[in-house]
């Protein structure tokens, strides 16, 4: 794409299609749906960590009135153990059944072990407390430390660690090793003239997203099966589901209800294959909703981390080696997102010698579920803790040092490819720039700088444009929309077509009437799904030609396509979109495009935040007084958004770094399952964000498109970690930095 | 919770009438931000509920020479926005002001903070601190008792079954005498406290201190009058010396809990912060009044 191309409806702030029925409180959300007849489900859960199942009858419950059905593991056809697709985060069939109704074993506080299904939640509510459960509690494994110890209580007896050289012999709770290299690493240290290193600690923090998990589901007598629910995925939804049942893909619809955030919590099932079972057994429509409670137990949470990380650098500045280990929760199951954090630790940097070496590591919390940009802020976190420390014992501003050092076009990334064109000296520059960078800071503040680097991804997006006979039309994309995405959609489809984009309706499809799409994630429906959007919207155009052609009698190729108008180029005729579609049904009947794609070529985004901090040295309280947020966008189609994304991506970072923890007693047992003592940040908590657009186009896209949606979580760990570390003169290497932790590093106690 | 049977009386004999002519468990309701979350957690136990907003006395305040007189039901957002009383007793205002939300305080009211009679109470310390006094009502008659006597425990006061709090009573401060209520969560708002402190100090003309209360709260069972930490500013001219010592008092009275909240060591250290931030602010606000 030419990077001066001048766009008519791109690059302007919408109203957003859907924002009349959310601010009216008309949108319909996960919970929303009731059918006639429908029943309640209820989940029993685990009140242990870790704990054997020794007896478990539910026959007392299932002979209370009013209960319908009950289910347990006993009721999922055997499964087998195959990987699944699950958005961003991995799970095996075989775990997923595991998860979602405990077999055998209880592997963490809130983990489901019985479902019930009555006529009213009350009523399902009492009959769980008729479940005969008796358990042979066990020792959690509450951290990797505990978990990679000799003798360490095993979670699962079968699991033996894949990618070491000799296969081991005795079950581990380490799933997975992994290493990526580049260069000589040894070479690379001897080499340097300074060294810095560090370890690092992240807790387990929850996406947080307002809206707790719900659907309703109806299993026909005649298999014709629905589901409806909150999800960022209704087609992964629908392979998971219809798997664990045994199903076929084509006797399951699951439509995407509105969603109230999912930030990668809502790319797995918990509630919909269990909702489904106690349908099938009742031969009712079954509602599900999860109490907050439930939902912080049970569902979500991002790893928590330990980190070793180490650099090296000339006194000119030059980093000749970067290492790292990185051990990641994954949770009850295997599945963290170490790989990525491996992948995405150094990538900012374009230096000869790395290695890397990360371990995937099961415990007794909920298995961890994607959390925007897995597993890159908490690895991003012990790297550019380092970077600022580094430029300090340089004498160099952390900028500056960044540039010297930065990744551009051509760079070797650690885990493949080389990169094309990305921006992250542009971010860096625009950083450098900033008003924010220029202000002094007062007495008791401190500044942070951090980089970010997030791949992206493209994938298969369905898409298909119905033109109405007056000129209007109805977008069909698959790709539920989170962050304001129909929006954009809306708008790339009237840049290809030339009209007004208010004149085009974007919908959500379900999985039967738009063809298979992959979920939002991966920062890709904007670039995807937008691209899909665009090719369907050219498939438009071309047809509108060829009926103007045909009604003139000229070939396609005489006919232009100007603003929404066919003109004649071998006459003066003009035919306008809207007269086109009236007259469709005398040149082969109604007009609609189609987009099907798997698109390639997602551009990474990097980002760059400034933080600046004020300590209240007394009592350890972090305020953060000023903060910006840099980032390519490649092209923002909707820039208002795009700066939603960006102000969204650093609150929940700084959310993260300052307050957010899951905080368990000795016995496992979660102690702040909610929303009062799993501090997020509250709006009166923040200074605006500021946000600076960079744009550096994707020249994979037609418009210039990155995806936007997850780099801004990874910078703030670090940024908020080192102005704290910066005010107060003391080695910062744990989060969250709450207001008892930063007093006992003023302290000294630390 | 089941409610099985709603009661709005109209007026405080019903309402007393009410609450102790029934075999169900029965509980008063003013705004009902603690008894409905409390009661979504105890299943299935039936509740009647005595709703006393309906009643208009419960609902209103005076304001003259001889003090406040405070209807426990009004909800903070109105009682945040009188200003005559926020002159004479900033500190209750400014606790009131700092219970949950805007949301919330259009129906949390203080006679149910305080009934509630949580030790991280905001507005418990506040009220000790000026003095103020419970008037209770029940079938057996009215009695008076002070804020710090109400409370005996965690979620426990001195109310028998059948009784309820009808007013809140404070004695006008004279000039020179003022309060003042900090606490400290770790965000800006929708928390519990960690700590709490609330501070009335008198001053007389020449700047000295002649009487003080020192009220802190969320550091022990109970939220505690310290009267060591008053006496330590009692006498001076609040000086920095004397309000460290008060601090250091208040953090010595403090039994404070270990919690996902908070260790006992910060709590205690925090206490004495606030106490200490609390008595300037007092101090500035009643040089001001003088
Ligand atoms: C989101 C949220 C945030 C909150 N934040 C704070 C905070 O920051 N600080 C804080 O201190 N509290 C906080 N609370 C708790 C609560 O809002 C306060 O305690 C509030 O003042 C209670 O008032 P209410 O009128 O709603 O009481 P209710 O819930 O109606 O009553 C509370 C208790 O007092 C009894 N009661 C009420 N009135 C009387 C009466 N006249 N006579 C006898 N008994 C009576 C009731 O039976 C009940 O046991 C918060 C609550 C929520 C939901």
């Amino acid at each position: 794409m030419s990077e001066a191309r001048e766009f008519k409806y791109i690059g302007q702030s919408t109203i957003r299609p859907d924002g009349f029925d959310k601010v009216t409180g008309r949108a319909n959300y996960g919970a929303d749906l009731s059918l006639p007849g429908m029943i309640w489900g209820k989940i029993l859960r685990s009140p242990h960590a870790h704990a054997m199942i020794k007896r478990l009858d539910t026959s007392r419950a299932e002979a209370f009135p009013g209960v319908l059905a009950v289910a347990t593991h006993s009721d999922f056809p055997s499964v087998t153990d195959q990987a699944i697709e699950s958005g961003e985060g991995s799970l095996t069939l075989l775990d997923l059944a595991r998860n979602v109704l405990a077999k055998d074993k209880v592997l963490y506080h809130g983990h489901a072990v019985v479902a019930i299904a009555a006529k009213t939640s009350a009523i399902a509510e009492q009959a769980l407390a008729l479940i005969d459960i008796e358990y042979e509690v066990l020792k959690p494994v509450m951290d990797v430390r505990e978990a990679m110890a000799a003798g360490a209580p095993i979670l699962h007896p079968d699991m033996f660690t894949q990618g070491l050289a000799e296969k081991p012999t005795t079950a581990s709770n380490v799933a997975t090793r992994l290493e990526y290299k580049m260069g000589d690493i040894e070479a690379g240290f001897k080499d340097a003239e300074v060294v810095v290193e560090r370890e690092f600690y992240t807790p387990t923090a929850h996406q947080g997203y307002i809206e707790p998990h719900a659907c309703t589901v109806r299993y026909e007598k005649d298999g014709q099966s629905m589901i409806w629910c909150s999800t960022q995925g209704h087609f992964d939804v629908r392979a998971s589901t219809a798997k664990l049942l045994g199903l076929d893909l084509g006797k399951l619809k699951v439509i995407a209800s509105e969603i109230g955030g999912g930030f990668g919590g809502k790319t797995t099932v918990y509630l919909e294959p269990v909702a489904l079972i106690l349908s099938r057994k009742s031969g009712r429509p079954v509602k599900m909703i999860m109490d907050r409670d439930e939902v912080f137990k049970a569902t979500g949470p991002g790893s928590a981390t330990r980190s070793w990380v180490k650099i090296g650098a000339r006194k000119d500045g030059t980093i000749t080696a970067m290492q790292g280990r990185l051990a990641y929760e994954a949770g009850a199951f295997k599945g963290s997102p170490v790989m990525m954090g491996c992948m995405t630790a150094f990538t900012p940097y374009a230096v000869s010698n790395m290695y890397i070496e990360g371990f995937d590591v099961v415990v007794n919390k909920a298995k961890v579920a994607a959390y925007r940009a897995p597993g890159a802020p908490q690895a991003e976190f012990a790297v550019e803790m380092l970077v600022n420390e580094l430029a300090v014992k340089l004498g160099r501003d952390p900028i500056d040092l960044r540039l010297q050092n930065a990744a551009k076009e051509g760079t070797q990334t650690i885990y493949g490819p080389k990169f094309k064109r990305v921006g992250l000296v542009e971010c860096l520059e625009a950083a450098r720039d900033s008003k924010h960078y220029q202000q002094a800071l007062a007495a008791n503040q401190g500044r942070g700088v951090a980089a970010g680097f997030w791949f992206n991804v493209g994938g298969q997006s369905s898409v298909h444009i119905n033109m109405n006979p007056d000129g209007t039309g109805t977008i069909v994309e698959g790709s539920p929309d989170i962050g304001g995405s129909r929006a954009s959609m809306q708008m790339m489809a009237a840049e290809a077509m030339g009209i007004e984009p208010g004149r085009l309706k974007p919908i959500i499809g379900d999985t039967e009437n738009v063809a298979f799409s992959a979920g939002t994630g991966g920062s890709r429906t904007t670039f995807a799904t937008g691209m899909a959007v665009i090719e369907a919207a050219e498939d438009v155009v071309a047809q509108m030609k060829q009926r103007a052609a045909s009604m003139w009698n000229v070939t396609a190729e005489q006919v232009e396509w100007v603003d929404g108008v066919a003109l004649n180029t071998a006459g003066e005729d003009r035919l306008s979109l809207a007269e086109i579609c009236a007259g469709a049904d005398r040149t082969g009947g109604q007009i609609s495009g189609r987009g099907n794609i798997n698109a390639r070529g997602a551009g990474p985004s990097f980002a760059v935040h400034l933080c600046d901090v004020e300590v209240d040295k007394e009592t350890g309280k972090v305020d953060v007084v000023r903060y910006t947020a840099v980032q390519d966008a490649g092209k923002a189609i909707h820039p208002k958004y795009v700066e939603g994304q960006y102000q969204g991506g650093a609150v929940q970072g700084i959310g993260w770094a300052l307050n957010e923890e899951y905080i368990y007693g000795a016995d496992g047992l979660l102690e702040n399952a909610g929303f009062l003592d799993y501090r997020i940040p509250v709006a009166s908590d923040l200074p605006m964000i500021d946000a600076i657009i960079v744009e550096v186009p994707n020249k994979f896209h037609p418009y210039g498109v990155r995806g936007v949606g997850e780099s801004g979580i990874i910078p703030p760990l670090a940024a908020v970690g080192y102005a704290v570390e910066n005010a107060i003169g003391v080695p910062v290497t744990d989060l969250p930095l709450s207001p008892p932790r930063v007093f006992n590093l003023i302290q000294g106690k630390g | 919770m089941a409610v099985v049977d709603y009661n709005a009386p109209q007026s405080v004999q019903e309402a007393v009438a009410l609450l102790s002519g029934s075999d169900i468990k029965t509980k008063v309701m003013a705004g009902g931000t603690d008894l409905i979350i409390q009661s979504k957690s105890q299943a299935v136990e039936p509740l009647r509920v005595v709703d006393l907003k309906h009643i208009a006395e419960m609902m209103s305040y005076s304001l003259d020479d001889g003090g406040l007189s405070l209807g426990p039901c009004m909800c903070c957002a109105e009682f945040t926005a009188l200003h005559d009383v926020e002159t004479l007793y900033p500190g209750l205002v400014e606790a009131a002001y700092l219970i949950g939300s805007t949301q919330v305080q259009g129906r949390a009211s203080i006679g149910g903070n305080l009934c509630n009679s949580s030790p991280a109470a905001d507005t418990i310390p506040a009220l000790i601190a000026i003095g103020a006094k419970c008037r209770i009502v029940g079938a057996g008659g009215e009695r008076t008792v002070a804020v710090e006597d109400f409370v005996t425990g965690v979620g426990r006061n001195c109310m028998q079954s059948g009784e309820l709090l009808q007013r809140i009573l404070v004695a006008r401060p004279a000039p020179g005498s003022r309060d003042a209520y900090l606490r400290f969560i770790p965000r800006t708002e929708m928390d519990i406290a960690v700590a709490g402190a609330g501070i009335s100090v008198t001053l007389d003309s020449q700047g000295v201190c002649t009487a003080a209360r020192v009220a802190i709260g969320a550091v022990a069972q109970t939220a505690l009058l310290v009267a060591s930490a008053a006496d330590a500013l009692i006498g001076t001219q609040l000086d920095d010396a004397s309000v460290a010592k008060a601090a250091a008092a208040a953090s010595a009275a403090a039994s404070p809990i270990t919690d996902r909240r908070g260790t006992i060591e910060f709590r205690r250290h925090i206490v004495g912060v606030l106490v200490k931030r609390a008595t300037l602010i007092a101090k500035e606000r009643a040089q001001a009044s003088l």
